[in-house]
């Protein structure tokens, strides 16, 4: 996946986060942040408050994801991207605020692609269940906000050469419908109701 | 006389192997996957998935950070007598020590609606026991994780329906969010019995080895009908677009009521973990 991979450096400018296009392959390097369900539902109660995010927003790249306790002589346990879908509903008010890259698998919902158009922000697919691989390419992981949630807390993940497929680009490109559409072969059988 | 100190260090041991051993059969046939996709990103991403079963082998490690809940099939001979420990408490020691030894993640929550707070050692195991002729002990740990359960399906169809229904409640299940559960998927099917059962075959199917059909040849046929019209999908390795969407679907079936036919389908990632010991 090294070969032919475009570099890109975290925290992403608006300018890189616009040229990438949906397809192609990225390795991605530099400091990137860890949130789940948990982290995203304590950072949506905190802004509902009128509290500010735990870090800065503006060029962020978020990465739904989360590691295997690290075995003895690694840097990190095995970490892959777990479904982006759960974290949907809260993902459009992030965007908002300056989040430019999500990291995730699987296909995300017209309000956060139409949200990811206004903000100019792109969605990479990790490959999931890669955990062993991903692994190799995180150097360093530091814990940043909400220590109480234990696993679910929000970290800073060390990345180099990360590799990434741009899934949903920031005109909204969506590889899981136009990917999916050069391989469907007969009838569409996905519109009959059962 | 089997002791229960002998079923939780088997229990141990076969969940470690299973997180971080891929089954052989499932590796030989990412790699078919692999010269079959006719995607060049298809090709890229089922690359990228042998490498890092091949890497998590080597070095010891799970294969995927989702490690499971501790799914348990537990073949045991009628003419076994247990001492020591109560057995499902042996079971669940055995769990933990793999967990934690294994430095495996724990993915367990005690109470799925209010705090959702983490067991801390992926305990209680989830297990399905029967009873067979013999002496002896057959375990096989099978963790499941959550991707591909979030995109599973039971549906109580009419006898009706027929071979139709059950192709047409297959492929919606594959269509919906196949590609949220990381494809190339393994695809169980269970049709029959009734509302707990069904989902309980598709499992079950989910643990023969890839390749091998259903000895009737009418789901034998079946498997090969529901494995092509699933790759026809178009989903693809990682859901990105290619014609290898499942590895292999595999049906299992039971008598059913009269006045109904329940399907379920389970679906799996590639990496379909599952290791077996006997005692």
């Amino acid at each position: 996946m090294k070969e032919g991979c475009i570099k890109v450096h975290a925290p992403l400018s608006a300018e890189v986060a616009r040229s990438l296009a949906c397809g192609q392959r990225v390795c991605l390097s530099g400091t990137i942040l860890i949130a789940r369900d948990a982290a995203h539902r304590r950072m949506a109660e905190e802004l509902s408050r009128g509290e500010s995010l735990p870090f800065d927003p503006v060029g962020a790249v978020l990465f739904y994801g989360g590691p295997a306790p690290t075995p003895p002589g690694h840097a990190i346990g095995p970490i892959g991207p777990t479904t982006s879908a759960r974290m949907d509903p809260y993902t459009p008010v992030l965007l908002r605020l300056g989040i430019r890259g999500m990291i995730g698998k699987g296909k995300r919902s017209p309000e956060v692609v139409a949200a990811m158009r206004e903000a100019g922000a792109v969605y990479f697919g990790a490959t999931g269940g890669a955990a062993a691989l991903l692994a190799r390419s995180v150097k360093a992981v530091v814990t940043l906000a909400y220590e109480d949630l234990g696993t679910d807390a929000v970290c800073l993940l060390e990345v180099v050469d990360f590799p990434l497929v741009v899934a949903v680009d920031a005109r909204g490109n969506d590889l899981y419908e136009q990917g999916r559409a050069k391989y469907i072969n007969g009838p569409d059988q996905t519109a009959k109701e059962l | 006389m089997i002791h229960t100190n002998q079923v939780r260090n088997l229990v141990e041991v076969l969940f470690r192997r299973a997180a971080v051993e891929l089954p052989d059969d499932v590796e030989s046939a990412l790699l078919k996957a692999g010269d079959a996709e006719k995607a060049e990103m298809g090709r890229a991403i089922l690359g990228e998935l042998v490498q890092n079963e091949r890497i998590a082998r080597r070095e010891g490690i799970p294969i995927c950070q989702d490690c499971g809940l501790a799914v348990l099939f537990m073949e045991v001979g009628q003419e076994v007598c247990f001492e020591g420990p109560g057995l499902m408490s042996a079971i669940d020691e055995g769990v933990r020590r793999a967990y934690v030894r294994g430095f495996l993640r724990k993915m367990s929550v005690q109470d799925p609606l209010y705090e959702r707070k983490n067991t801390g050692d992926n305990t209680p195991a989830i297990v399905h026991l029967t009873t067979v002729p013999g002496a002896g002990l057959k375990l096989i740990a099978a963790p499941k994780g959550m991707g591909s359960e979030n995109a599973s399906s039971l549906s109580m169809l009419r006898p009706g329906d027929g071979e139709e229904g059950v192709v047409r409640s297959v492929l919606q299940t594959v269509d919906r969010l196949g590609a949220n559960a990381c494809p190339p998927l393994v695809v169980g099917v269970g049709i029959g019995a009734n509302f707990e059962r069904a989902p309980l075959l598709a499992k079950r199917a989910l643990l023969r080895p890839l390749g091998s059909r259903n000895p009737d040849l009418r789901y034998a046929d079946l498997e090969l009908r529901l494995l092509r019209q699933i790759n026809d999908l178009g989903i693809g390795p990682a859901g990105y677009g290619g014609t290898v969407t499942a590895l292999d679907v595999h049906v299992e079936f039971a008598p059913t009521h009269l006045a109904g036919m329940p399907v379920a389908v389970n679906l799996c990632c590639h990496a379909c973990r599952h290791a077996e010991g006997r005692i």
